[in-house]
C-alpha cells in the first residue's frame, strides 16, 4: 500500500535526502514490527497532506541497517524530522495520530 | 447523532475477540474497538506453545489474525481506535474513541493490561534509546551487544531467552535470589550459557540520561544495599503489567491493584458492563483463559440485552 507521496529512503540516498531545507520527517520502521504498522497511516496522511511543506521518507531498517545504526535508533518506530540535514525533533513508539501531528507542526 | 448498539467491545486480544466471535453469533452485531495495542500482549511475543489446539504451537500475530478473522466473518465491526472516554452513568452507555461516539445496551471491558516500568524518570527518558519493554520488537537492535532484562517471572525469562538469539550477553536481574517463573521456564534460563543473574538486585537508576543513550544501570542490592554499576547497551523491562482501567476510575468499582472487580462470571458493579481477560484477572493471566472469559461475557451480554 505505497503512497505517491512518500520517499523510500536508503543507507545510500539517505544523507542527501535529508540535506533540505525544506523539512523532512523519516520513518523507520520493519516488516515484523506491529508498532510500525500501526502508525503507517497517519504517516502517510501527513506526506498527502503537507506535501510541498514537508517531504516524508521511509527506511526500512532491516534492508539498510548502516544509518539506522549510526544514529542511534534503538527501537522502533522511530520518527526523525530533519532540517538541513540535523535532527530536530523525535518521537519513539507507536504514540498516537495528535502527538505525531503536533511534532510536525512545530517544524513545518 | 450516534446508533445505538446492542453490544460495545473495548479491547482487541483473546478476550474482546472471543466475546466478538460469540456476541456476533448471537446476532447482536457487536461493534468492537481495537484500542492502540490492537490483538494485545500476544502481538509481541513469538511462539505460543501452550494455547490449546497447536500441538506444534503457534505464533502470535498469526493466533490474534486469526480470532480477529474469525470474529469479522461473523459480522463484528472492527473500529481502529482509542477509546478516550466513557459514560456509564445510564445507559445506553457512551463510548467515545478519537474519531467518533457509540452508544450501546451493554458494553464488554476487555481492554487488558500494559507492561509496568520500574518508574525511574530515567528510565522514562530514555525509553527506545536503550530502554525497552518489547523484546521482539527491539531485540534486533542489540546483536553482539550486552543487555539487561529486569523480572523473574515467566515473561522475563521468556524475553531473555529470546535475546539470546541477538545479544552478546544478557542478564537477568531480580530482586529475590530464585525466578518466580515455572520450573520448565527457570530450567531454560539455567541452562543457557548466555544467560546470567543478578540476584537481589534492583535498579536504581539507568544511565546515562546526559549522553541520551543507555551505556548501564546503576543496581542496589537488596540484601547488602550494596550499590554496582553493570555496563550495557540495552535494559529491557519484563517485571509484571498494570491493567488498563482508567478509563472507568470512579465509575467501575476497581480493587486495590486497579483491576475490575466481577462477581457471578464478568459481572462487574455496573449492570450492562461486563469484563473479561487480564483487565479482570490477575490470577491466571493467559490467553487461553482470557478467550474463556471472553466468551463468558459474551453469554452475560447477551442474557443481560434480552432481559431488558
Amino acid at each position: 500500500m505505497a503512497s505517491e507521496n512518500i520517499q523510500y529512503a536508503t543507507d545510500s540516498s539517505f544523507d542527501q535526502l535529508v540535506t533540505s531545507e525544506t523539512p523532512v520527517l523519516v520513518d523507520f520502521w520493519a516488516e515484523w514490527c506491529m508498532p510500525c504498522r500501526r502508525i503507517a497511516p497517519t504517516v502517510e496522511a501527513l506526506a498527502t497532506e503537507y506535501v510541498g511543506k514537508l517531504t516524508v521518507a521511509k527506511m526500512n531498517v532491516d534492508e539498510n541497517p548502516a544509518v539506522p545504526m549510526r544514529l542511534g535508533i534503538r527501537s522502533i518506530p522511530t520518527l526523525l524530522l530533519f532540517k538541513g540535514g540535523a535532527v530536530v525533533d523525535t518521537v519513539i513508539g507507536a504514540v498516537d495520530k495528535d502527538t505525531i501531528r503536533k511534532m510536525v507542526d512545530k517544524h513545518v | 447523532m450516534s446508533v445505538e448498539r446492542n453490544v460495545i467491545i473495548i479491547g482487541s486480544g483473546p478476550a474482546g475477540l472471543t466475546s466478538a466471535i460469540y456476541t456476533a453469533r448471537a446476532n447482536l452485531n457487536p461493534l468492537l474497538v481495537e484500542g492502540m495495542e490492537a490483538g494485545g500482549q500476544l502481538m509481541i511475543t513469538t511462539a505460543v506453545d501452550n494455547f490449546p489446539g497447536f500441538s506444534d504451537g503457534v505464533m502470535g500475530p498469526e493466533l490474534m489474525g486469526a480470532m480477529r478473522a474469525q470474529a469479522e466473518r461473523f459480522g463484528t465491526e472492527i473500529v481502529q481506535g482509542l477509546v478516550t472516554r466513557v459514560d456509564l452513568s445510564r445507559r445506553p452507555f457512551t463510548v467515545t474513541t478519537d474519531g467518533a461516539e457509540y452508544r450501546a445496551d451493554a458494553l464488554i471491558v476487555a481492554t487488558g493490561a500494559s507492561a509496568r516500568l520500574l518508574g525511574l524518570p530515567s528510565e522514562r527518558r530514555l525509553m527506545g534509546r536503550g530502554v525497552s519493554t518489547c523484546a521482539t520488537c527491539d531485540g534486533f537492535f542489540y546483536r553482539n551487544k550486552p543487555i539487561a532484562v529486569v523480572g523473574g517471572g515467566d515473561s522475563a525469562v521468556e524475553e531473555a531467552i529470546f535475546l539470546t538469539k541477538f545479544a552478546s550477553r544478557v542478564t537477568m536481574i531480580h530482586r529475590r535470589d530464585t525466578l518466580r517463573a515455572s520450573k520448565i521456564m527457570r530450567d531454560k534460563a539455567a541452562a543457557n550459557p548466555k544467560i546470567d543473574f543478578r540476584w537481589n538486585s534492583v535498579v536504581e537508576d539507568v544511565k546515562d540520561v546526559e549522553k541520551g543513550v543507555v551505556t548501564g544501570l546503576v543496581l542496589k542490592d537488596t540484601v547488602t544495599g550494596a550499590r554496582s554499576e553493570l555496563p550495557l547497551d540495552g535494559v529491557f523491562v519484563a517485571i509484571g503489567h498494570t491493567p488498563n482501567t482508567s478509563l472507568f476510575s470512579g465509575q467501575l468499582a476497581l480493587d486495590a491493584n486497579g483491576y475490575i472487580v466481577t462477581h457471578d462470571g464478568t459481572y462487574t458493579s455496573v449492570p450492562g458492563v461486563f469484563a473479561c481477560g487480564d483487565v479482570q484477572d490477575h490470577v491466571y493471566r493467559q490467553a487461553i483463559t482470557a478467550a474463556g472469559s471472553g466468551c463468558m461475557a459474551a453469554l452475560d451480554a447477551e442474557r443481560f440485552v434480552e432481559s431488558v
